[in-house]
């Protein structure tokens, strides 16, 4: 609508904001819950081969009631966010719109997009195991044995509310059920060495001081910390772990969690959004995510970087996505009732 | 009606303006928008978050919440008192240095200093690995050491930030009334310290009170270092609630459970308003030079570390972790990108301080000439914002905007042909609006202090010689409130530098502040990346404070 964008940029620019290049033809306007960093790269090299600018809106907390409430005269065009459970949200809220598009599914395997089209995991991220190089010696670890009392006072973790741990055990609740799950939960909680905090990264740290043996994280802060040349601290903890790939049974595989996009309900440059999701899914940018993040490719066939290389061979639990989304409120109530963030102690 | 001065001004005024008091009112509505909106959003709710709530949640988070406050509260009010006191009783070396860098915390945001504590009292932080090395420890096992992750770190890492705000408040009424009766004690044969608890400390009860009320509100709004810390408090509960759970309605309710909390304060803060009397009906009383009593040798040196320590825990630890990491990324210091967040920044500050501080002009002005208790009580109810999670604040400001301009704009497609889109919740408005709601209170408070400390008569006086109210307040209040309102912009200006997790949810595109970028880069979980940044914030908020203890000066000379 010509009108519409003519009388936004009239708004814009009464309100002191010369946001134009929102407006202008040739734009795609993505809402992400992605750090701007870590998208840029990929964006660039889409603006590059494209022609299209890329506007980024970066906001964590309320970024699907945001375009929800915008409604019809939201900007949005693409979104982007990790965890599948905040992908799910995304379209029970109606904020996004099926999209079919042969490039897409050819790209992305049947597992990691929504079967209607509403999302599109783009990366892939192994919850594992980090695990002293000094004080461990097992090379192989099941997420069930976390609970087992010979880990009493050796594990670390962040909050368990955090979306990544609220969906390695809405994962654990379709695999265990309910009851041997919480029972798990309280294993491990009994097995914590502090209480619940910060990110993956300061486990990492805190394995590297000896403040505990094994930790829980995802794999691409281990080769963003092993490659950081400004902080040799980093790299110190980085190197102080080895990557165990944890499994649910015997035969099964680790848990995999997604980065993903969605195609906005109201999009005003649908083309150039379905170009960017197309591009995103492609070869270029898929390398770029390896190189640059440390995140598996959903690709198929295309290699991680030779960083996560080293950790050890991958295979995914083959648990759909959307079941794992479906337990997240259960999961996250299981969290409060065991008293998980509470730590050892009480 | 509860102003004790209330009896003692002409009652024609209440009748003078009418649209002033219309102005007033829709000020403190739109104030209490997003509150409403958030109400709203609470009452669709079903309830059924809540036997979850109360088995799980509200009790832990509860006695948290509580047990951070209880903290806090004495914390700041021990440091901001004794380090007031100190400055302006006593006279030890580096006296006037310290009495202005005391304020300097206030430059730094929680969430930063949450992160610099943790990093700086980590097992690799400097402290102990002098620990170690003092003692000959090989590693973690080998001792004990306090956790910064832990409430009562938080309560460390709050206090050392906030206790400004009662060492500001405490201090002008020291320096206003304590000294005068302070020294009739002291003639009777009172020793210093007694003169501090029988004397002065009653005296200045109000004062700390109220300062304390702006720590703890500023406590309750903390999500960042809080949750940095691993301290789940009741703002926790709502996020976990809001996101984990996916209830915004069962967010909403807890969030109306922090009002109920933020009620108590208020009224707390103003019962003691009641008894607080800052103005001085003969200047001259005051204006005697009174000399300090002066601390030579080791109590002076004392005197020194005492007041210096607050600012080395408040500023000195979060300027030596940021320096570090920035010194290793001088060329963070060149991106364009903080360059922009540097002006936006400013700008968006300096409007927001102004707007504020002018709304609260009319609010404090409103009160004084209506002397209703409808219009107190409204204004009162204007300053909850001040205590509301900046993130809750802003989802309750964004659904009442989307919806006023997604009505407008249908509106005017089906009268006029032309789309408006979203004029306000899609541009930098909503942010200046969304900072103006939340620090109103701040603006207010200091503007009010301000002019309480005012002879009443004054302006009378003024009136008596045929000005009108408006006249009067023009000509005669508003230049002697320049301190205080001088105050309000500083106070406004750096909060809004600070401010997080409202602006984040408001911006448009292509709309960054310094926080916002510091955040982007901290979030990924490398907050070094952002530490140009940080120390950018720290930097820009540093130099209006540093004017205000200027303006703290002159508002001496001024009152006296």
């Amino acid at each position: 609508m010509r009108l519409n964008r003519l009388a936004q940029l009239a708004a814009f620019a009464a309100a002191g904001v010369a946001s134009t290049a929102a407006l202008a033809e040739g734009t795609v306007n993505v809402y992400t819950y992605r750090q701007p960093e870590l998208i840029k790269p990929v964006l660039d090299a889409f603006t590059k081969e494209t022609g299209i600018a890329t506007q980024v809106l970066f906001l964590d907390k309320g970024l699907e009631e945001r375009i929800a409430s915008e409604g019809e005269n939201s900007p949005a065009d693409v979104i982007m966010t990790v965890d599948i459970s905040r992908l799910t949200a995304a379209k029970e809220k109606g904020i996004t719109q099926p999209l079919v598009d042969d490039v897409v599914n050819k790209n992305i395997s049947a597992e990691y997009r929504d079967p209607e089209g509403h999302w599109f995991g783009l990366t892939k991220r192994a919850r594992v195991i980090y695990a002293s190089k000094d004080r461990v010696t097992q090379t192989e670890i099941t997420y069930a044995e976390l609970a087992d009392p010979k880990w009493k006072g050796k594990i670390c973790m962040r909050s368990g509310q955090h979306d990544y741990n609220l969906a390695l055990f809405s994962a654990a609740i379709d695999h265990w059920g309910p009851e041997k799950t919480e029972e798990w939960m309280k294993g491990l909680k009994a097995n914590l060495a502090k209480k619940p905090d910060g990110g993956d990264r300061p486990q990492a740290g805190a394995i590297a001081a000896g403040e505990c043996d094994i930790a829980i994280g995802n794999t691409y802060y281990v080769g963003l910390m092993r490659n950081n040349e400004k902080d040799p601290k980093d790299k110190q903890w980085g190197n102080a772990i080895n990557v165990l790939f944890p499994t649910f049974t015997e035969t099964g595989g680790t848990h995999v969690n997604v980065s993903g996009a969605a195609l906005a309900k109201h999009a005003p440059n649908k083309d150039n959004a379905v170009k960017l999701i197309e591009f995103l899914s492609g070869h270029e940018a898929q390398q770029i995510y390896a190189e640059k993040n440390y995140e598996y490719p959903v690709e198929p066939g295309l290699e991680p970087s030779s960083t996560v290389k080293e950790f050890g061979e991958l295979k995914a639990d083959t648990l759909s996505l959307a079941d794992i989304a479906k337990n997240r409120k259960a999961a996250s109530e299981m969290v409060d009732r065991v008293g998980l963030d509470d730590g050892p102690s009480s | 009606m509860d102003d004790p001065h209330a009896d003692r001004r002409p009652p024609a005024q209440r009748l003078v303006h009418p649209w002033l008091l219309c102005i007033a009112i829709l000020i403190a509505g739109i104030v209490l928008l997003p509150v409403i909106s958030l109400a709203t959003v609470a009452l669709t709710g079903s309830g059924e978050d809540w036997p979850h709530l109360i088995r799980n949640v509200l009790p832990g988070a509860t006695t948290t919440t509580l047990g951070l406050l209880a903290m806090v509260a004495v914390g700041t009010a021990v440091a901001g008192v004794i380090s007031a006191w100190l400055v302006v009783a006593f006279d030890f070396p580096f006296r006037r240095t310290m009495s202005w860098a005391l304020v300097l915390p206030l430059a730094v945001p929680p969430y930063l200093a949450a992160y610099a504590f943790a990093e700086f009292f980590h097992y690799s932080g400097p402290v102990q690995s002098l620990v170690r090395a003092v003692f000959g420890f090989e590693t973690i096992r080998d001792y004990w050491f306090p956790d910064v992750r832990s409430t009562g770190g938080a309560a460390l890492v709050l206090t050392s930030v906030l206790y400004p705000y009662v060492y500001l408040t405490t201090r002008v009424v020291l320096l206003m009334q304590g000294r005068n009766i302070g020294d009739v004690a002291r003639t009777l044969g009172a020793r210093p310290a007694k003169v501090f608890l029988r004397v002065l400390l009653p005296v200045t009860r109000p004062a700390i009170i109220a300062g304390v009320a702006l720590v703890l509100m500023e406590t309750i709004n903390d999500i960042g270092a809080s949750e940095y810390l691993g301290v789940r408090t009741l703002t926790f509960a709502v996020y976990s609630t809001w996101l984990n759970r996916g209830s915004l309605e069962g967010g909403a309710q807890v969030a109306l459970i922090i009002l109920v909390l933020v009620f108590a304060l208020l009224m707390l803060e103003q019962h003691s308003r009641k008894r607080q009397r800052f103005h001085n009906s003969r200047g001259t009383q005051i204006k005697a030079h009174h000399p300090r009593i002066p601390l030579h040798g080791r109590r002076g040196w004392t005197a020194l570390g005492v007041t210096l320590s607050p600012v080395l825990l408040g500023f000195g630890i979060p300027l030596f972790v940021f320096g570090q990491y920035a010194s290793r990324r001088i060329e963070q210091f060149a991106t364009p990108e903080l360059g922009a967040a540097f002006l936006t920044s400013v700008a968006t500050s300096a409007v927001t301080a102004v707007l504020t501080v002018s709304l609260a002009l009319v609010l404090v002005n409103a009160v004084r000439v209506a002397r209703s208790g409808g219009m107190t009580a409204l204004v009162r109810l204007a300053s909850v914002g001040y205590a509301l999670p900046g993130g809750i604040l802003g989802l309750g400001l964004i659904l009442v905007l989307t919806r006023f301009d997604n009505g407008l704009d249908a509106l005017m497609r089906v009268e006029f042909g032309v789309s408006t889109g979203l004029l306000v919740s899609g541009s930098a408005a909503a942010v200046i609006l969304g900072c103006t709601i939340r620090f109103l209170a701040l603006a207010e408070g200091a503007v009010r202090s301000g002019l309480d400390k005012l002879p009443p008569h004054l302006d009378e006086a003024a009136r008596s010689l045929g000005k009108s109210p408006t006249a009067s307040a023009t000509t005669v209040l508003l230049p002697l409130l320049k301190p205080a309102i001088l105050t309000a912009l500083v106070l406004v200006f750096v909060d809004t530098v600070k401010e997080l997790s409202a602006t984040i949810l408001l911006r448009p595109f292509g709309f960054g502040t310094l926080a916002t970028y510091v955040y982007e880069q901290a979030s990924r979980g490398a907050p070094e990346d952002g530490a140009a940044a940080a120390l950018v914030i720290i930097l820009t908020a540093m130099a209006p404070v540093i004017l205000l203890s200027g303006a703290l000066m002159r508002d001496r000379e001024a009152s006296m």
